[in-house]
């Protein structure tokens, strides 16, 4: 228990001014209020109410500018019709669990190896995790060439005497998803590893010796023991990777345009397509919508687990 | 732990790992080596190899003379100017802004303050797609669509949620010694800028590499927002590589591809841990 305070000191208030005029007083009481006001009206404005209006629109007949013409769900069920939003749809099941499974199974496999006493550790940690400080639009530019064809690898391909082989990904509607998720793999890998790598810092060297005394073998002790305990990073590295390749039109906007045909295109990348360069707007909107579902439904587990943290702060 | 011995094990374990940085490494490296060659010779299909005679022409003609598109053929030095322009204040307030929020409602709470929170973090998971025709309306609107000045705005407003990371770290600071401030008299700007921030740098440091990387290399509010006659590099790239007539100058677009990556990585490779740090803090953008 704290020394009692004298009656005094505990009367005085805080402030130093002798006599507070009200509203002095008043504005000292609300000051954190005003001082965040700023930060909440433009996040309200620009994140929501942008939202909201996009969502407005998808109600309406807009085209290439916006209207104001109410149509009610006309877009929604042009949206359900629409054979080109369903295939994006399905390239989305295709690649997300590429782009994001493979990522989470590699990255936490490479941070539990670099966990044994491995030589060169930094070296193999700087190397998996520069390709994080690259642009998209770098990473696109130099896979782009490696991949199109006549040149990187297809070139190479010729020079060493298959002069018949072929290597150009990007322009097999078969098999340029599968280009693109490789980008997204090079791209991603390296985060969840350093995400994997903290964690198991994290974690205490008894744990270890305990098993092992135990008899259980390192695989074991790391399956059984280690993967359970990191639970929450493979949850939160999940909840950050499942919404970025819902969300990202970058890769695709960089190096296929949803080309060839119409065998690269994801949900994010329609939206993108419909505002802007096919004056599409109301199905965009819609499309958008329904995308901003996926993301919310992705985004509530997420938010509970950071507000969950604050408590027990 | 024992000591580890050569093991069939270990051996798999590092032939995994040098599988993987080959993986990682490679595309780089290939780039690399292009940008130093001569068009023929990367025609003839050497990817592999090192350069037959090794040229600096791509990286010069990269940087001043080759052609991108609208902007003439000034090559990839006056984006460089133009995303200066905007990464430098929007890193600087953004980061100095979002720790000023975070520390508000971590340190000063008040009725609803989790809400304003919840609101700020929930923004996060938006598409950012969404925003941009409206925001390409609304600037048009206020007559900013002309001015860098508008993609410094937008970086701003939609770096708001960086106040996740303050908080989450601010959380962790004395209470005490903000009572202590307090009593002293100082009030709720003077104990950010005289006590917090002095003693919480490297969480500003952590937010602001990463706000550097993370302005530099968006690409979508650039595409979109950015002034006609003043893109920004990540649109310049595309400009190049898109614009093209004839032959592919494969080696200018490496070397330009390498210049636009040169800035972050270098960051990173000097400043290593607290891109990690910032990374593992959870980054979201997107």
């Amino acid at each position: 228990m704290s020394p009692p305070l004298s009656g005094e000191v505990e009367a005085r208030p805080l402030t130093d001014a002798p006599n507070p005029s009200a509203w002095k007083h008043q504005l000292e009481k609300w000051l954190p209020q005003i001082a965040i006001s700023p930060a909440l009206t433009l996040c309200i404005i620009f994140f929501y109410g942008l939202a909201v209006w996009v969502g407005m629109i998808s109600f309406t007949d807009s085209a290439g500018m916006p209207s104001y013409n109410w149509v009610g769900f006309d877009k929604y069920v042009a949206l359900w019709n629409d054979d080109y939003w369903w295939e994006a749809v399905k390239h989305l099941l295709v690649f997300a669990p590429l782009a994001v499974g493979l990522p989470l199974l590699l990255g936490a496999i490479l941070a539990i190896f670099l966990d044994q006493k491995i030589r060169f550790e930094g070296g193999f940690r700087t190397i998996y995790l520069y390709p994080l400080a690259l642009s998209s639009v770098v990473t696109g530019t130099i896979w782009r060439w490696m991949l199109a064809p006549d040149t990187g690898i297809e070139a190479w391909l010729h020079s060493i005497g298959m002069q018949n082989a072929s290597f150009a990904w990007l322009v097999e509607s078969d098999k340029v998803l599968f280009a693109l998720a490789i980008v997204a793999i090079w791209q991603s890998t390296g985060f969840v590893m350093a995400m994997f790598v903290a964690g198991l810092r994290g974690i205490d060297d008894s744990i270890f010796k305990a098993a092992m005394l135990d008899g259980a073998s390192l695989p074991r002790v790391y399956w059984r023991i280690i993967l359970p305990i990191l639970r929450p990073t493979l949850f939160s590295a999940l909840l950050l990777l499942l919404p970025a390749a819902l969300k990202s039109a970058e890769l695709v906007i960089v190096m296929t345009q949803g080309g060839p045909g119409q065998s690269s295109t994801l949900p994010a990348y329609y939206m993108y397509d419909r505002f802007f360069t096919r004056a599409q707007m109301g199905l965009g909107s819609a499309s958008g919508m329904i995308i901003m579902m996926m993301c919310i439904s992705i985004a509530v587990p997420y938010v509970m687990m950071e507000l969950k943290r604050s408590r027990h702060e | 732990m024992n000591k580890p011995r050569l093991t069939v094990g270990r051996v798999c374990i590092y032939a995994f790992l040098v599988l993987s940085a080959l993986f990682f490494a490679l595309p780089t490296w290939f780039a690399f080596m292009a940008s130093f060659k001569t068009l023929p010779d990367l025609q003839s299909g050497n990817l592999f190899g090192l350069p037959n005679g090794w040229t600096i022409a791509p990286w010069k003609r990269a940087w001043q003379e080759v052609c991108t598109g609208i902007q003439g053929c000034t090559g990839m030095m006056p984006y460089f100017k133009n995303s200066l322009i905007v990464v430098i204040p929007s890193t600087l307030i953004s980061t100095l802004w979002a720790g000023f929020n975070g520390y508000v409602i971590s340190k000063w709470k008040f009725r609803g303050s989790e809400f304003v929170f919840f609101l700020l973090l929930f923004g996060l998971f938006l598409p950012t797609v969404m925003f941009l025709f409206p925001l390409s309306l609304i600037l048009h609107k206020l007559g900013m669509s002309s001015s860098l000045l508008s993609l410094v705005l937008v970086h701003i407003i939609y770096s708001l949620p960086l106040a996740l990371y303050f908080r989450n770290y601010f959380s962790s600071f004395p209470g005490e010694l903000i009572k202590a401030a307090r009593i002293d008299g100082a009030g709720l700007f003077t104990i950010f800028w005289r006590i917090l921030l002095p003693s919480t740098k490297p969480i500003f440091v952590v937010v602001l590499i990463m706000q550097f990387t993370s302005i530099w290399n968006e690409f979508l509010f650039a595409l979109i927002l950015a002034p006609y006659d003043q893109q920004l590099v990540t649109v310049g790239l595309t400009n190049l590589t898109g614009s093209q007539i004839g032959t592919p100058e494969t080696n200018v677009y490496m070397a330009a591809a390498l210049m636009v990556a040169l800035p972050t990585v270098l960051i990173y490779v000097v400043a290593g841990k607290y891109f990690v740090r910032g990374l593992t803090a959870g980054a979201v953008k997107g």
